[in-house]
């Protein structure tokens, strides 16, 4: 068998937090190989460190302690090539088009402008952009601006994506469209996907593997395994192992989330 | 033109024809102002001598050299500020209460310092000016997502590609409008010093006809310093507005 | 350290890093150019118990206090005008905010030939100056009132006198704060700024004639009672509108 894409051994991370600053234990320790070529969604309660997961994967913060492999190699502080991240928040660049976004990171690599102009050709076409191609990001929807941010991933080629609840701000029949979006892509591209959400049926849907993460300080307490077939998409909500799948990942979860807000109530923080 | 744009026009014009017509009834006399349509041919006979160029040069110059250190130490220091969290809290207070200090109370002591030439006038535009472009540029460094510099960091750009490619245009609108407000105040430095003591410029040659009751040479200046400052304040107004509209963030 | 601790640190830090640089400066470019700060400290003292300077501070503070009632009073009623009234707001504010950018210090003769030398050509002045933040910030706080707020009085059946005075003024009055402190500042700087253009009497005037008989100390004290008097004041205001902004916007 080939070796994972992704290992994480140990992976912990603390942060200096509050006023007076004091360590806080915000995830770990983590245990988790990612196959090439797999979906693999994260669940967990709000605060459990879901976030810092897929920042450390991605290298834009450092472990506290364990060790993080990306093909091989560990990651650092820094990202590793051949990584793309999709974040939560809209990253498109207002003051570019949206093929000038699409082609931002493709400047770096040299090429010729054809070659360029195609490539972001490609993509746009991909993801159903191609007729928006000179319009501006404040001129489209969020979903749409999302697909931007998406192609701005694609275009690099990457051999992983991570995605940080992508879909969260918006409404849930585009989150349903995008999500069946999402799937094809990554049958197109044949990357690994990584995903991050707080939808369970989101979750259940579009991955192969799913971890459903404890309140923090956030371990992996499950790994659930839906076994769908690749050419899936969200009407696999039909399937009858779909309810079951979901009802097992909610069983586990709300024990978790009950413990964040009973913990919160008793402090008077918000997670 | 918008319907507010008519309106705009409409209030202008019935202004000066009520001026007009006050004017030719004797209610305002000739010695407080002369009527509109003259003030137009003495703005035209000044023009066409020339005999005010040197002096709007002059203020011209000094502008430009008020606006250019503003700009220059306004920016600089924005971004140094940016980074050493605890000198710019240091100077919050003195930036926050800035503005409500009179800087033209400085204006006799650089006199005293620098003597009277350009140089006082210059560190009068340039005080006014500079504090609005730091704070100005300090908030367009604030509001740059921090999601852009993650994304910066995922495509793995070098420093230099980050400031000018993502941080740079993040923060262009607010630093267009710390720009705009330099400029209005740098001319508003230049010619005020003027106005209160000085050896040339507009500022100066006002002051002077007001003295000699010469309305045929002050008020067309008046009315030429209005017009310019008006002008260029929109001209920047617009550039403003089209950054911030095509960011949707109108 | 505690917020507020580390505010009045800073500005001791502050006040003390400008007096340091007086100081050098003083040593720099000597007697001639400058006085340091104790010099000037002491001539303040005396000028300030000598008889003399009180009628000229009295002149400027009368100006300033006229000049900032007329200002309160047009800037309000004109800004919720035209905060109300649409189309006039539409209209005249880009006109408003155009007047802000202009020196208005040009404008300044026409006043004095057409009020003459003396209060009402200074108080005008002032007035020029302070009245367009109040009307600009009304005008704004007026029209930003937030549509929930309307539809929450609504639901709770108030009648429209109950409506402005409990919710829509409370609601708008931290953003016309803001304007009244802006016009504050402005009116003041505008007062002086005629006193030391036409100088007759008042503390423009002794800066002036600071200059004119090569005065160092006296351009010096005046400049800094000036400075002094208007940062307090602005501080002061500025703790008010924080206070106003925050209490309002706590737990939104």
């Amino acid at each position: 068998m080939a070796a994972p894409q992704v290992r994480l051994s140990g992976v912990g991370k603390t942060f200096m937090a509050g006023r007076p600053p004091a360590p806080l234990h915000a995830l770990g320790p983590i245990d988790l190989e990612i196959e090439r070529g797999e979906f693999f969604a994260v669940v967990g309660p709000s605060g459990c460190g879901k976030s810092t997961l897929l920042e450390v994967i991605a290298g834009l913060t450092p472990v506290s302690g364990g060790r993080v492999e990306f093909e091989g190699r560990p990651i650092a502080a820094e990202a590793p090539d051949g990584i793309g991240v999709v974040f939560q928040e809209d990253a498109s660049f207002a003051w570019l088009s949206v093929a000038e976004n699409v082609g931002f990171g493709l400047r770096r690599l040299h090429l010729g402008r054809s070659e360029l102009a195609e490539r972001v050709r490609r993509v746009l076409q991909l993801v159903g952009l191609s007729d928006f191609a000179t319009a501006y990001p404040a001129q489209l929807s969020g979903g749409m601006r999302q697909r931007v941010c998406i192609a701005r991933t694609l275009v690099m080629e990457p051999r992983l994506i991570l995605l940080d609840e992508p879909f969260g701000a918006l409404d849930q029949q585009t989150r349903l469209l995008m999500g069946d979006e999402l799937l094809r892509l990554w049958r197109q591209t044949d990357a690994t996907v990584f995903l991050i959400t707080h939808a369970l049926d989101e979750a259940t849907m579009l991955a192969d593997r799913i971890g459903v993460m404890s309140a923090r300080p956030g371990r992996l307490i499950d790994v659930v395994q839906t076994g769908w077939p690749r050419g899936r998409d969200s009407r696999i909500m039909e399937h009858p192992e779909f309810g079951a799948i979901a009802a097992r990942l909610w069983k586990t979860l709300r024990e978790e989330s009950l413990k964040t807000i009973g913990r919160d109530a008793a402090t008077g923080s918000a997670p | 033109m918008s319907r507010v744009g008519w309106y705009r026009c409409a209030i202008v014009l019935a202004s000066l024809a009520v001026l007009e017509a006050l004017s030719l009834a004797g209610i305002i006399d000739r010695i407080t102002m002369q009527a509109p349509h003259l003030i137009a041919r003495d703005f035209y006979r000044i023009v066409v001598s020339g005999r005010m160029n040197s002096a709007i040069l002059k203020t011209l110059a000094n502008t430009l050299a008020a606006l250019g250190l503003a700009l220059g130490v306004g920016i600089v220091a924005a971004v140094l500020l940016h980074r050493a969290r605890a000198l710019r809290d240091t100077l919050d207070p003195l930036f926050a209460t800035y503005y409500a200090v009179p800087v033209f109370a400085f204006y006799p002591f650089f006199i005293v310092v620098f003597g009277l030439g350009d140089l006082p006038q210059i560190l009068i535009g340039f005080m006014l000016g500079v504090v609005a472009m730091i704070v100005n540029t300090l908030n367009g460094l604030d509001r740059v997502p921090g999601v852009l510099l993650k994304t910066a960091r995922i495509l793995r750009l070098p420093p230099a590609d980050v400031a000018l490619r993502i941080t740079l245009p993040a923060a262009a609108p607010h630093i267009v409008t710390g720009v705009k407000l330099a400029v209005a105040y740098a001319f508003i430095g230049v010619i005020g010093s003027e106005f209160i003591l000085s050896r040339g410029g507009i500022g100066y040659e006002i002051s002077f006809a007001y003295t000699n009751f010469d309305n045929a040479v002050m008020y067309p200046l008046i009315v030429l310093i209005l017009l310019a400052s008006i002008a260029i304040n929109a001209a920047l107004s617009r550039w403003e507005r089209a950054l911030l509209e095509r960011r949707g963030m109108l | 350290m505690s917020a507020r601790w580390r505010g009045s640190r800073n500005a001791l830090l502050l006040v003390a890093a400008l007096l340091a640089i007086w100081q050098a400066l003083y040593w720099w470019v000597g007697d001639s150019a400058l006085a340091s700060p104790l010099a000037t400290l002491r001539y303040t003292a005396r000028m300030v118990s000598s008889g003399d300077f009180g009628a000229h501070a009295y002149d400027t503070m009368r100006a300033f206090v006229i000049a900032f009632a007329f200002s309160v009073a047009i800037g309000l009623a004109a800004g919720f005008w035209l905060g109300f009234q649409r189309i006039a707001g539409d209209t005249l504010e880009p006109m408003l905010v155009a007047v802000y950018a202009i020196p208005k210090l040009t404008l300044y003769p026409i006043l004095l030939l057409a009020f003459g030398l003396g209060l009402s050509a200074k108080v005008a002045f002032g007035v020029v100056h302070g009245v367009i933040p109040i009307i600009l910030f009304t005008l704004a706080a007026v029209r930003n009132t937030k549509p929930i707020l309307i539809k929450t009085g609504r639901v709770l059946k108030l009648e429209p006198g109950e409506m402005v005075r409990w919710i829509l003024f409370p609601a708008a009055v931290p953003e016309i704060f803001t304007g009244l402190r802006v016009g504050f500042s402005l009116t003041l700087i505008g007062t002086l700024l005629a006193e030391m253009f036409a100088s007759q009497r008042g503390l423009g005037y002794l800066l002036m004639t600071g200059i004119g008989l090569h005065n160092v100390e006296q351009v010096l004290s005046v400049t800094l009672l000036i400075v002094v008097f208007a940062a307090a004041v602005s501080v002061l205001l500025l703790q008010i509108d924080h206070r106003l902004h925050h209490g309002i916007s706590r737990g939104s």
